[in-house]
């Protein structure tokens, strides 16, 4: 061993009670930053899960980011055109099958094409509106998660039958109409078509179950007379962290606006980062409390070891020498610390994941959500360390300084 | 300031070797307020080889002057050169591997290191130096100790030895690295007439058969009267004993 470590081990030895509380104080902090990144993390991820999970990664709508100015401007030259409003009957995305074309080749995931709008629902003399989308059933389901909402019938009878209609079971309860009644279906354009119910969802969220239905794209199309136009592409993602690139892209070729998850949540992510920084001071704090634990005792040590420090002045050690044993002690109350406090948290962690219980809206026990990652150990092990480092510099540097003439005389 | 030395007249004359240690007006001063002066202007040059005991009265400077001849505190003015080399300019580290392989020092207390043995004591400036493979280090230590009458207490703690035999601990641990010179600040003042004999012994026999260079503070005139040169200070000026 070389002989700085074993002086240094020494010391922190024959301060072992002391030596021991430090390194629990370092355990302690650090343990407790893993534990509380895997749940901070594993909850953040979930939360993103379940988010993304219900909504597409990019949506492609019939807008542009920065209008196109009024082909007054345009034509005239004028500077600034008052009172201008853009035409309702032009909006859309024109010419799907272009588009699809477009995207198709290097898109890295799924996409589906609807067209939606308002319609009112009438059966037996009651009438529902409703936000009504015109879908291609099998790519539908691709991308959205309705096929798991399906409360009875079965959204791909949709592509089987060009009458036919899948409707919230708030909206079916509203109309008193059931699963297989035969409704009607009118747009302010004019359309009026007669459509089956062939299914009922659910999907917890009311303004969905009460307010939206689902028809063939072809049938929406007829009903908002507008043929061979989509007003929305939404996109699946294999990566989900793909989607703010995606959606630059998909915005450069097409010029139509394409909002990733990521932006349509930016206050949500805000939430996140903020819930983040809390995480982060709280853990530093935890850690600053350990590097005082640790710079206390390396400074009694010097205090106590300050004719030993003389002494090794004497025999040849440079003030290097005396910095760096201080230093490695509170380097390896640290270690120790880190590395009680790595299983620790491990064993927190396990504890957190044990823990069952019911939330009120499902009937299955939940348990909380944790992520295991090699990163949350290196980081909070970097920390300590790092404070630790930090905690013995400052008295290993008074060491180095010591004046070894006025310890020797005063100790003669 | 006279210095009275037999050999000072012929080593200034004869061209020979360079001095092991020499001192040019050296000059120590405490800052502060009032400022004290440790020693003022120390003019001397020793060979190696000598066997020099510093004497004076008590506060006349005498463990200033062996600090400063050790490199252990650095002069306010003047220079020491340790085999002709002038060490005021050189840096911290290299003032201290000078100390580490060409000097030794012994306390009036020991300053043991408590927690380890006193073989490991005796091993730590060769460890530190790192010149020998462990194994041999050992030995040399072992060596040591037994050669100061210490072989049976190898693997014994500080705190189970007798002063004077802490006391040869710390001599074996200056001669650790085979330094051509030994700096002690009265070596006996702490032991009983045995102890101090014992010790005294050992140094004279570094000197005869070793051909070391022993410079002792020492308040024992009579110990002093059978070293080979005596260096008398009072008020941190040498002078006339
Ligand atoms: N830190 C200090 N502050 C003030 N005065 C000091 C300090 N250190 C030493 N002195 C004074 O410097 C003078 C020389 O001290 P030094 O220890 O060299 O004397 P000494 O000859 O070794 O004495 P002793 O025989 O008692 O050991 C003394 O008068 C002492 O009081
Ligand atoms: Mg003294």
């Amino acid at each position: 061993m070389p002989l700085i470590l074993s002086i240094a081990l020494t010391h922190v030895r024959g301060r072992l009670r002391q030596s021991i509380v430090s390194v629990l104080g370092v355990m302690l902090g650090v343990g407790f930053s893993i534990a509380m990144a895997a749940l901070m993390q594993g909850s953040q991820e979930d939360f993103i899960a379940t988010l993304v999970d219900a909504m597409p990664h990019v949506e492609v709508s019939d807008e542009v980011r920065d209008p196109a100015p009024p082909p007054a401007a345009r034509f005239y030259g004028a500077v600034n055109v008052i009172g201008a409003r853009p035409d309702d009957d032009t909006r859309g995305l024109r010419n799907p099958a272009r588009l699809r074309a477009m995207l198709d080749s290097w898109l890295p995931g799924r996409m589906t094409m609807t067209l939606a709008g308002q319609a009112v629902l009438r059966y037996g003399g009651r009438d529902v509106a409703v936000s009504l989308t015109g879908v291609d059933p099998a790519s539908y389901l691709r991308v959205s998660t309705i096929g798991d909402d399906m409360r009875s019938g079965s959204f791909m009878e949709l592509a089987a039958n060009l009458n036919g209609i899948v409707v919230g079971d708030g909206v079916a309860e509203k109309l008193g109409a059931r699963l297989g009644d035969t409704i009607s279906a009118s747009t302010s354009s004019g359309g009026v078509r007669r459509l089956k119910i062939v299914g009922l969802y659910h999907t917890g969220i009311t303004q969905a179950d009460d307010a939206t239905a689902y028809a063939m794209l072809k049938t929406a199309q007829v009903l908002f007379a507008r043929p061979d136009v989509v007003n929305r592409i939404s996109v699946k993602l294999d990566d989900i962290n793909a989607a703010r690139s995606v959606a630059a892209r998909i915005e450069r070729m097409t010029g139509y606006r394409a909002t990733s998850w990521q932006e349509a949540n930016e206050s949500l992510m805000e939430v996140l980062v903020v819930r983040n920084v809390i995480m982060y001071t709280v853990v530093g704090a935890i850690l600053l409390v350990a590097g005082f634990g640790i710079f206390t005792i390396v400074s009694t040590i010097v205090h106590e070891k300050a004719r030993d420090i003389a002494i090794l002045k004497s025999l040849g050690f440079g003030q290097g020498d005396i910095r760096r044993i201080f230093l490695i002690e509170g380097l390896v109350i640290g270690a120790a610390g880190s590395v009680l406090g790595s299983v620790l948290g491990y064993l927190i962690t396990l504890g957190l994941g044990a823990v069952t219980f019911e939330v009120r809206t499902n009937v299955e026990m939940t348990s909380l959500p944790l992520t295991y990652s090699p990163l949350h150990y290196l980081i909070a092990s970097g920390f300590a360390l790092l404070s630790a480092g930090i905690a013995g510099y400052m008295p290993a540097r008074r060491a180095a300084k010591l004046n070894p003439v006025e310890i020797v005389r005063g100790a003669s | 300031m006279t210095v009275v030395a037999e050999g000072e007249a012929k080593a200034a004359t004869e061209p020979g070797p360079a001095p092991l240690i020499e001192a040019r007006r050296l000059t120590r001063v405490l800052p502060g307020t009032v400022p004290v002066t440790l020693v003022r202007d120390i003019d001397l040059s020793i060979q190696a080889g000598e066997f020099v005991a510093i004497t004076g009265p008590s506060g006349s400077g005498k463990s200033s002057l062996l600090y400063l001849l050790g490199l252990l505190d650095l002069p306010t003015s003047g220079e020491v050169l340790i085999e002709g080399e002038p060490t005021h300019l050189l840096s911290e580290r290299r003032r201290a591997a000078i100390r580490l392989s060409t000097l030794g020092f012994v306390f009036q207390f020991h300053f043991l290191l408590p927690e380890f043995t006193i073989t490991d004591n005796v091993m730590i400036p060769m460890r530190k130096l790192g010149r020998l493979p462990a194994r041999q280090m050992r030995e040399r230590a072992r060596g040591l100790l037994a050669d100061l009458g210490l072989g049976d207490h190898l693997e014994k703690r500080p705190d189970q030895l007798s002063g004077g035999q802490r006391q040869r601990v710390a001599v074996a641990r200056a001669l650790a690295n085979e330094p051509p010179a030994i700096l002690a600040d009265e070596p006996t003042g702490s032991l009983d007439s045995r102890s101090s004999e014992q010790v005294f012994e050992i140094l004279r026999a570094l000197v005869d058969d070793h051909r070391k260079t022993v410079i002792a503070v020492t308040h024992d005139l009579d110990m002093a009267a059978r070293m080979d040169r005596r260096l008398h200070l009072v008020d941190g000026m040498l002078a006339d004993p």
